[in-house]
């Protein structure tokens, strides 16, 4: 007998916890919290709050995307406290922050890895999806990866349109929530430009180490959708994802 | 050519419209500054209150924010103004508004009011008002509504019991459900929030819920908040739908944004009425609003966040709702910003809806990325209950695990009632107390007796 029926049988409290991941059966001092279920629930907070405010390893970032070529690039929006009034700031590159640069010909994929609203989940994931896709893609041609600071996810429609790019694919941190703080989403918009709408996007959200999607299952479902893409000229609500996705995630 | 102009220490100033006027005399928040239409000074800021508080209230029914040509809810709002409930205060300015609201007006004056007042005259006095007024008046103001329950009463506080669940978890819910009932919560409403919002989904989630509250006798009712057009849908189907849900905005372009028409919220009202399933009263409608659904639907018509919400009031008080609340912190905080913004926005909103005639109530929320913690929102919900708010929502431990934010806790609900001697509304009281749950003063009785009987008969 595991430790959660037995405990079931003698309290209903834990009967109630082990039924949902909401903070159940929590118990009270007086009207408030128990010291502990208090202190739990800030540290959550705290996480959460980090997840937001701190910066992404993008050394570490860019040693895991080793041997590919990279571009950094800024936003608009200067520091944080902008970047969280000013979304439309975070959707733009800085004045002149685009190198001088010359590719052989466009690339038919261009990933950008932006930071969003989860520095650590760039910082723990945003490598290994790229590193996972590369295999699955290798009959197209992939751009340089582009790392962008206090990034939006339209972000990627400038620079995707500045390389040429057929696709973009911007990976970026998800709004932190208090069970999972380190959530990565994927956007993929073909024929990229400034001002394209959300609605020509695909997302696939939840990539993170708590029950979310593993890299491989990512990478199995961004490049399925890439190469569908590619074949069908558009992202968006016209692009739904197909049954064969499970064999080809599974696999 | 400046429409709007006053002078301040000898500065002038001017507007071009009474839109960019109620903008700029808007106290601080990132949505308007986002939109680009807030006061650009702190100076400018309040020059523009003082041109405000020196125009006639009757401006708002002569020059409008939103043309009505092109919108339904100011169509709306003008065609059912009542000239005779306005005429008491018909000849005062937005300032002279302020202060008879703030010393004469009875609670009686202010509910035969209600129905003389537009949303701009409500938003424009309460740009003049400090936190503190909008509570003085706000606690003047009653209104009652009724389904299984009788909610608004003085000294009682309801709640929602909003128990979420990511994959909507029927064991799941049912457990948040009765860890709710254990702290006295749910007397407004047991309402969920679906993660899947379909017909087949909304059905079994409502299924679940009646099965609940039959087999315990329970005196409130419950939701499921699905779109409105799924509601009418099963309501056909047969499905035991207490109370129908939307979301509604102050434009018509953002209530197409959310799907939705006044005459899809008649319809649905009239289907809520027509099967009969209240015993106190008939109010069948649930109503949510947030400031800056707007603006982030790209439909604001460069008016403030704070202007739009008020006018969605307009569209909730033509349904007769039993409850309205706003998600006032739930946005983001690109349109409020910190926990000062909320608090204030909170307040507003109360102040707002409750002026207007609605049984307000509010989420008092925050999101991880706003610069907010539970502390503000401590703040807020005592404040609001002490302005005697309609309810106020509760998940449980505060994490909403669907939908990602933070709300109160069934223990924040407790606790307003155990300090202050708020009693959930009395069909409720009536069954806690029978419960064991709650003491003949509305106190949460000590030991887990109570709790444990629940529990123990749920078989979750």
């Amino acid at each position: 007998m595991s430790d959660v029926t037995r405990d079931a049988k003698s309290d209903p409290w834990a009967r109630l916890r082990a039924a949902t991941p909401a903070r159940v059966g929590l118990g009270r001092a007086g009207a408030a919290l128990p010291t502990s279920a208090g202190l739990e629930f800030q540290f959550a907070h705290a996480r959460a709050r980090d997840a937001v405010h701190s910066s992404v390893d993008w050394a570490g970032v860019a040693a895991g995307l080793a041997p590919l070529d990279l571009i950094h690039v800024h936003s608009a929006a200067p520091d944080r406290p902008t970047y969280l009034r000013r979304p439309d700031l975070g959707r733009q590159l800085a004045d002149r922050d685009w190198p001088e640069l010359v590719l052989d010909d466009a690339p038919d994929v261009v990933f950008v890895i932006g930071d969003g609203l989860s520095a650590d989940a760039v910082t723990h994931h945003a490598a290994s999806v790229v590193q996972a896709c590369l295999p699955l893609l290798a009959s197209l041609k992939i751009g340089p990866v582009v790392l962008a600071a206090q990034a939006r996810v339209a972000i990627g429609d400038d620079i995707a349109s500045r390389l040429g790019a057929r696709l973009v694919v911007t990976l970026i941190g998800e709004r932190p929530g208090l069970t999972v703080a380190d959530s990565l989403g994927a956007y993929l918009t073909f024929a990229p430009k400034p001002g394209i709408k959300d609605s020509a996007r695909n997302c696939i959200s939840n990539i993170h180490g708590q029950g979310g999607l593993s890299y491989e299952h990512a990478a199995a479902k961004i490049s399925w959708l890439v190469k569908e893409a590619l074949v069908l000229g558009l992202t968006g609500t016209g692009l739904k994802e197909n049954a064969d996705l499970k064999s080809i995630g599974s696999s | 050519m400046a429409h709007y102009r006053g002078s301040l220490h000898g500065e002038t100033y001017h507007f071009d419209t009474l839109a960019a006027l109620m903008a700029a005399a808007t106290p601080a928040r990132s949505g308007d500054a986002l939109a680009g239409i807030a006061a650009r000074t702190d100076v400018e800021r309040v020059a523009a209150q003082h041109i405000l508080a020196d125009l006639p209230l009757k401006v708002f029914l002569q020059d409008l924010l939103v043309p009505y040509e092109t919108d339904d809810v100011t169509r709306l709002i003008i065609d059912s103004h009542d000239t005779t409930a306005f005429a008491p205060v018909s000849h005062m300015t937005v300032g002279q508004f302020r202060e008879w609201l703030l010393s004469t007006a009875t609670t009686a004056e202010l509910a035969a009011l209600a129905p003389g007042l537009t949303p701009e005259m409500a938003a424009a006095v309460s740009k003049l008002m400090r936190n503190r007024d909008l509570i003085t008046v706000t606690r003047k103001i009653r209104v009652t509504t009724a389904f299984r329950t009788t909610l608004g009463l003085p000294g009682r506080l309801g709640s929602r019991l909003q128990p979420n669940h990511p994959a909507d978890d029927l064991a799941g819910i049912a457990a948040s459900t009765l860890d709710g009932l254990t702290y006295g919560v749910g007397d407004a409403v047991i309402g969920i929030n679906p993660a899947t919002d379909n017909i087949p989904t909304a059905s079994a989630l409502l299924e679940m819920l009646e099965e609940l509250r039959v087999k315990y006798d329970i005196p409130t009712q419950t939701c499921v908040l699905t779109h409105v057009t799924n509601s009418i849908e099963m309501i056909e189907q047969g499905a035991p739908v207490d109370l129908v849900f939307q979301s509604v905005a102050g434009t018509q372009a953002a209530n197409e944004g959310f799907g939705v028409t006044l005459d899809m919220l008649n319809e649905a009202r009239s289907a809520a009425l027509s099967l009969g399933r209240g015993s106190k009263g008939n109010n069948v409608m649930y109503l949510e609003t947030g400031q800056g659904s707007a603006l982030s639907s790209d439909a604001h018509h460069g008016v403030d966040q704070q202007t739009l919400e008020a006018r969605a009031y307009a569209v909730c008080r033509a349904v007769d709702p039993l409850i309205v609340n706003t998600v006032v912190g739930f946005i983001g905080p690109e349109y409020l910003y910190d926990g000062k913004e909320i608090i204030r926005a909170g307040l507003e909103d109360h102040f707002c809806g409750k002026l207007l005639g609605l049984p307000m109530g509010c989420d008092v929320c925050y999101t991880n990325h706003a610069e907010a913690d539970q502390n503000d929102m401590d703040v807020l919900m005592t404040l609001l209950a002490d302005a005697g708010t309609h309810f106020l929502i509760a998940v449980p431990g505060a994490d909403d695990i669907m939908l990602n934010y933070q709300s109160l806790s069934f223990h924040d609900i407790a606790y307003l009632r155990n300090s202050f001697g708020y009693k959930a509304a009395p069909e409720f009281e009536t069954w806690l107390e029978k419960m064991g749950i709650v003491s003949q003063t509305g106190a949460l009785i000590d030991g887990a007796d109570a709790s444990m009987k629940l529990l123990e008969a749920a078989h979750v």
